[in-house]
């Protein structure tokens, strides 16, 4: 196709009035992000003026020990969950492609229910849990203190790696598994050979899904997190309740880039995002 | 076909037991203690007795909370409305587009949507501050303009901490709610039928109020619900862009907890935000049962 050709009558993104909105749109969910990333440069507290390039907020923010400690604390909370998340997922998915049994639609209904209840709800309940039933034991040392934020972060996390996987068990060929049976493959076997290797880019895609969310979460983690367990959102959260600093900025435009690696990442794996993008707005249903 | 339980018995435990048993004890044992929380009474500062009094609720729907309950549901319905209107538009571009073009779009939508949340919302305060960025280009435009004609003493505009700032945040953290399924509905579309439209001499907007909208109305609905349920139970938003007034339900439900220390009473507040969540949920499954016997009949 040339470009003089006139625009199809069905290739919208060749027309005037969606170009023009698509960019508004882009610049609507972009400038804020990108000013705060570019301004994290800036060498200057307060001013939208560019002052010159520098670093010296990301030196500030790498000096800050309770960045730091939150910073690690998020992502070693993010890692264990991630893990758990996806063993109990699996196992979860698993059971229910494999089995009929009664009071299955019980657990389904159940598993669906951590990914629809308010954020603020569940997050309550934590905070309710953790306070009169387990009370979790103050002081422990790193990183077992984390272990309550840990269970309430694995808890909404599973049932999503759970969609995702039981999405790609769907397309499995269950005569594969007959088969490997017939051929004497015990139990575990099968498990290892044969349905593993079809579930393995679903446990990829429902680990990233898993790890993003944990270190996405404030709201749960703000009812369970206790004052020395503080995570990277919730101390952003403190020091923006006070003031916008570069700090801040530097902080947070290192987080956008591990996202949008992680994302890089996630997409490479999963093949094209086209293909995925549907399944994808189904999950946070 | 699926096996029955019992011809592995042990494997089957071993599968789903460990998962069971999580979900039991960290999910549905703490909304059961909430539930029980939300019948019970303070005595003293930190005991509670269940003494199933319904107070509790009563006291939710004194006019003070139901207008909070009210306005979050408005707010999270505009919100969801401007995420439709601004989304649509997107979401068929996408769909029409080349596949290589899909595939950057799909990823600048769902860029933001990985993004933390309170960074975005951290972005937006930047923006939107008092001597935020808007503020600072309206300063030094209205500067130049001072020099040609005396415009007066610069009055900063308040974009931050009031209920348009909420809103403005709550588009910009959905919008990508709404357009991922959106697309996904859209794509399923059969391209020909919107041909066929066109051919036969209808308009493009007819041919999308018609046609597609029509067509994609399941995908419409659950993009609707998957951007009103976050929307309604918002915490951040309010709590960092709102003014005093902009306070939602979440807010309020917070507040019992951490400061007010009334619990009973805030856990009446969630089960009624449970509630409304699980009412938008069942209205959207039955139209859309109501729709797919209508399309079988």
């Amino acid at each position: 196709m040339t470009k003089r050709s006139p625009p199809g009558p069905l290739e919208y993104l060749r027309r005037w009035p969606i170009r023009l909105w698509l960019a508004g749109v882009g610049i609507f969910l972009y400038a804020p992000l990108v000013a705060l990333m570019a301004f994290s440069f800036n060498d200057s507290r307060r001013n939208i003026v560019w002052k010159g390039f520098t670093l010296k907020y990301y030196e500030k923010a790498f000096n800050n020990d309770g960045l730091i400690e939150a910073f690690a604390n998020s992502l070693t909370i993010a890692a264990v969950s991630t893990v758990l998340s996806v063993v109990l997922g699996a196992m979860v998915a698993l059971a229910l492609w494999r089995f009929r049994f009664p009071g299955k639609t019980v657990v389904d209904g159940g598993l669906a229910l951590p990914i629809v209840v308010p954020e603020i709800c569940m997050g309550v309940g934590m905070l309710v849990f953790f306070a009169k039933v387990l009370p979790w034991p103050q002081g422990m040392i790193w990183p077992l203190n984390l272990g309550a934020i840990i269970i309430a972060h694995v808890t909404f996390s599973f049932p999503f790696v759970a969609v995702v996987v039981r999405a790609r068990m769907a397309s499995f060929n269950r005569e594969l598994e007959e088969a490997a049976r017939d051929l004497g493959a015990g139990e575990f076997r099968t498990i290892k050979d044969v349905i593993l290797p079809h579930m393995t880019p679903s446990l990829v895609a429902g680990a990233l899904l898993a790890f993003t969310l944990s270190l996405d979460d404030f709201v749960i983690t703000f009812f369970t997190a206790g004052p020395d367990t503080v995570t990277f959102p919730v101390k952003v959260y403190s020091m923006v309740r006070f003031s916008v600093t570069p700090e801040v900025n530097a902080a947070s435009t290192i987080l956008i880039v591990l996202t949008v690696i992680l994302t890089a990442v996630a997409l490479k794996l999963q093949g094209d995002p086209a293909a995925t993008a549907g399944a994808h707005g189904g999950e946070k249903a | 076909m699926e096996q029955s339980w019992k011809k592995a018995k042990a494997v089957f435990a071993a599968a789903l037991g460990p998962p069971l048993v999580w979900l039991v004890v960290f999910f549905v044992a703490p909304m059961a203690i909430v539930w029980a929380y939300s019948f019970g009474h303070n005595v003293g500062l930190t005991e509670i007795s269940f003494t199933g009094t319904i107070a509790n609720y009563a006291r939710a729907l004194e006019p003070l909370y139901l207008k909070i309950f009210v306005k979050s549901a408005w707010v999270a319905a505009l919100t969801t409305a401007l995420c439709l209107v601004i989304g649509f538009p997107v979401a068929l571009a996408i769909t029409f587009a080349s596949q290589k073009a899909k595939t950057w779009l799909l990823l600048l939508v769902m860029l933001p949507f990985w993004t933390n949340l309170l960074i975005r919302t951290y972005a937006l305060i930047a923006v939107l501050r008092t001597e935020g960025y808007i503020n600072q280009g309206y300063e030094w435009i209205w500067t130049l303009a001072s020099k040609i004609a005396p415009l007066g003493a610069f009055q900063p505009l308040e974009l931050l901490h009031n209920n348009f700032a909420v809103i403005l945040g709550l588009v910009y953290v959905h919008l990508p709610f709404m357009v991922l399924p959106l697309y996904s509905a859209l794509d399923r579309l059969d391209k020909s039928l919107l041909e066929a439209s066109l051919d036969l001499g209808a308009g493009h907007l007819r041919t999308l109020f018609r046609i597609v909208v029509p067509l994609a109305l399941p995908g419409i609905a659950s993009g609707i619900l998957i951007t009103f349920i976050p929307a309604l139970g918002a915490y951040l938003t309010p709590d960092l862009l709102g003014g005093p007034d902009s306070q939602m339900i979440a807010n309020v439900i917070e507040r019992q907890f951490k400061r007010a220390n009334d619990w009973p009473f805030g856990a009446a507040l969630s089960f009624l935000l449970m509630y409304l969540t699980f009412i938008a949920i069942a209205v959207q499954a039955l139209l859309s049962r109501g729709k797919k016997k209508e399309g079988v009949g």
